[in-house]
């Protein structure tokens, strides 16, 4: 991933303590539970109709991967589309090229500030470090995301970013950073920012924004946004900069009406929201507003790999709605950031070990309980629990199962004597007499043993478990005296018959 | 190897082969229809859901209706169009009123500071609108610019009832979008801005308008 890496960005070796904190934190748990709740409620309300969520689903995911299917023809036609209408269109291979190109755009502007839309790929790239280490303040203009950059943190849901925070200490931060009054009133505290990022938007040279849709067929970029400062970062500063993946593309411009209506739907529970903006050139001659000068930078950042990969490509599919983690079991009880990337929750688990690299994500596939919520609610029907399995098994493969696997990091957590015990357990599994004998042979060594040297042995499985005391003789065992024992009882019942 | 170049070239030799495209079937959204009447109903339930205003008024009072609600908002001035028919009509009606008429007759650069905290609302038409969703759909032009719906605090919207169409698919269908050619900026709009950052509170009014007022005229 990028240079610089924040404190929240560094995964390996520290999922375990961080989840640990999380989980142990009353506030971010009552935080979290408190708005999933809410947030659950109000998507099954949006879709009053299983038959029609279905129906739409079934559209919506042909379409995303309609769109993949022809994904470097589609890519084309929008550059070739979006150079006609006068929009430059860059190309980058990872997060570090596309800030380049970005400063570069900016240095060629003489550029000082830059206003920022929400983008999750520009947090990917850690875009604002880029920027502010090159001498460029980098303001984030949604109100989520303005929180969170003032507490120096990173977004903790991929649509609601300060999620994790109430409204006190949302109160106290501001207090503190911009001299508002402390107040519980989240009208007062809202038009206190909409008066400190207005004289922002007045001023800023760039503004960048991350892009919802790109439609091929008409060279457009679609936005999805609720509070305007998307609008305002993309229509008052000189320059527009839209930064994307290259998964982002769809084919027709009818092909936006669905995706949009399951997009708000299955996010927030909104029927639409309240600006969709749809930008296909610069500011054309004689209009009075607008940038005169628009660009569109194509980040591929991994993506191309995960597109080798039949099964892997669905992850691509993914419309950026977030359902999956207000779903999921588990993100609700330890909150975005105890994962430690950029996209938290069910589709970072299946994102980022390609984005980061399976040995550096390595213990993200296994943060899951594989109760499948996160796949029955995805709009775009990605398989959600079926690729975790995958990336698990990724993760611990060595065997020639997967040899030209696209995963970088693959079998980072294979370890020692784990594959060889495994082996000999199916082994054992697949032999009657080596079964049973296995079986009376632990039965009586395992009594042997001190409970703390198993404990040991089980690590962190048994810090909050009781070890299971092994009966004293096999359930094979159990059975055959008990047939015994019934076999002498009929006897005797047949002999006291007899009399 | 350039960058695109490369990309391209990884995503044309797929490691697992060329893809097929499944069929689309878009008539879970085409079956959606409405008849007038439920249109309307509809359009303005969404819209008021959202924290928006729609007044239902006729072809010869909406100027009055007009008259008073500017005045019940308390509003100084008025930005209007100068060739679109709703603005040609507002500024005549308004004309020896006490609400003062503004135009976005110059770029945005000659006078950002007062469009930004001068204006009190903007009144402008819409190129069609969408029951399902209660939205507003806009092309913004040199008569009626972008910064015109967003900036002001309240934005007055006049739709034709007839104006109304089932959903935003059969808009771009029907208006054939992609024949037509897309604007610099297409804009649906439903409702005023809005935002629930602050721990699923909802606010409005944090970066755009605080108000969005509808005058369906019948």
């Amino acid at each position: 991933m990028g240079h610089n890496a924040s404190p929240q960005q560094n995964g390996v070796g520290e999922f375990h303590p961080r989840v640990h904190d999380a989980i142990t934190n009353p506030q971010i748990r009552a935080n979290f539970r408190k708005a999933m709740d809410g947030l659950m409620e109000k998507r099954q309300q949006a879709f009053p109709s299983d038959e029609e969520l279905e129906r739409t689903r079934e559209l919506a995911a042909a379409i995303r991967l309609r769109a993949l299917s022809k994904l470097p023809e589609l890519l084309e036609k929008l550059e070739a589309n979006l150079i006609a209408q006068g929009v430059k269109v860059h190309w980058a291979e990872n997060g570090d090229e596309a800030c380049k190109i970005i400063l570069d755009i900016c240095n060629g502007k003489n550029a000082k500030s830059v206003i920022k839309g929400k983008s999750m790929v520009s947090e990917e790239m850690e875009l604002n470090h880029y920027l502010e280490e090159h001498g460029i303040e980098a303001l984030e203009s949604d109100l989520g995301e303005y929180i969170v950059q003032l507490a120096e943190e990173t977004p903790s849901h991929i649509i609601m970013p300060a999620i994790h925070k109430n409204t006190e200490q949302i109160s106290d931060l501001l207090h503190e950073k911009t001299g508002t009054q402390k107040s519980r009133d989240v009208e007062y505290l809202t038009a206190e920012a909409r008066q400190q990022l207005r004289e922002r938007f007045e001023k800023a040279d760039v503004g960048v924004s991350g892009v919802n849709f790109a439609v091929a067929e008409t060279g457009t970029l679609c936005l999805v946004e609720n509070e305007g400062n998307g609008r305002l970062t993309t229509t008052v500063p000189p320059v527009h900069i839209a930064v994307t993946g290259i998964e982002k593309v769809v084919e027709n411009l009818e092909d936006v009406a669905p995706l949009l209506s399951l997009l708000t739907r299955s996010a927030t529970g909104q029927h639409i929201t309240t600006y969709f903006n749809m930008i296909s050139s610069p500011r054309k001659e004689g209009e009075l507003d607008g940038p005169e000068e628009v660009h569109l930078v194509l980040v591929d950042g991994g993506r191309s790999n995960i597109y080798q990969d039949d099964e892997l490509l669905d992850t691509l599919r993914c419309i950026r709605c977030g359902a999956c983690m207000n779903h999921c079991p588990v993100y609700t009880r330890i909150g975005g950031h105890a994962y430690g990337y950029t996209y938290p929750g069910p589709i970072g688990k299946i994102l980022m070990p390609h984005l980061a690299g399976l040995d550096d994500a390595k213990d993200l596939p296994s943060a899951s309980s594989l109760c499948g919520a996160c796949g029955e609610v995805c709009p775009v029907k990605i398989p959600i629990p079926k690729l975790l399995v995958r990336l698990r098994e990724e993760s611990v493969a060595g065997d020639h199962r997967h040899d030209n696997s696209v995963v970088k990091g693959r079998g980072a957590k294979r370890k020692g004597m784990e594959p060889l015990i495994w082996k000999g357990w199916a082994k054992m599994h697949k032999h009657g007499g080596l079964y049973r004998s296995g079986t009376g042979l632990a039965t009586v060594l395992w009594g042997l043993l001190p409970d703390a040297l198993l404990s040991k042995g089980m690590g962190a499985w048994m810090s909050c478990r009781t070890m299971p005391k092994l009966a004293k003789t096999t359930l094979h065992q159990q059975m055959k005296t008990r047939q015994q024992v019934q076999a002498s009882d009929n006897n005797q019942r047949e002999n006291a018959g007899d009399l | 190897m350039s960058a695109r170049d490369a990309i391209l070239n990884r995503l044309r030799h797929r490691r697992d082969g060329a893809l097929t495209a499944p069929v689309s079937d878009f008539s879970v959204v085409t079956e959606k229809q409405w008849s007038d009447s439920e249109k309307l109903d509809l359009f303005q339930q969404k819209i008021e859901s959202v924290h928006g205003e729609v007044h239902r008024v006729s072809k010869d009072n909406w100027l009055e209706k007009l008259k008073e609600l500017l005045a019940e908002k308390q509003v100084k001035n008025l930005l209007t169009p100068l060739k679109a028919q709703v603005g040609v009509d507002t500024r005549e009606a308004l004309a020896d009123g006490d609400v003062e008429l503004l135009a976005y007759d110059q770029p945005i650069e000659g006078w950002k500071a007062e469009l930004f905290s001068g204006v009190d609302a903007a009144i402008t038409d819409v190129r069609s609108a969408i029951a399902e969703t209660g939205t507003l759909v806009l092309w913004p032009d040199n008569d009626q610019p972008r910064l015109m719906t967003l900036v002001p605090p309240i934005h007055f919207a006049v739709v034709d009832a007839s104006q109304l169409k089932n959903t935003f698919h059969e808009v771009i269908m029907s208006e054939d979008w992609v024949s037509v050619g897309m604007p610099t900026n297409a804009l649906l709009i439903s409702g005023p801005s809005k935002t629930a950052d602050i721990e699923q509170t909802l606010a409005y009014g944090v970066h755009g308008p605080k108000e969005l007022v509808v005058l369906v005229r019948q």
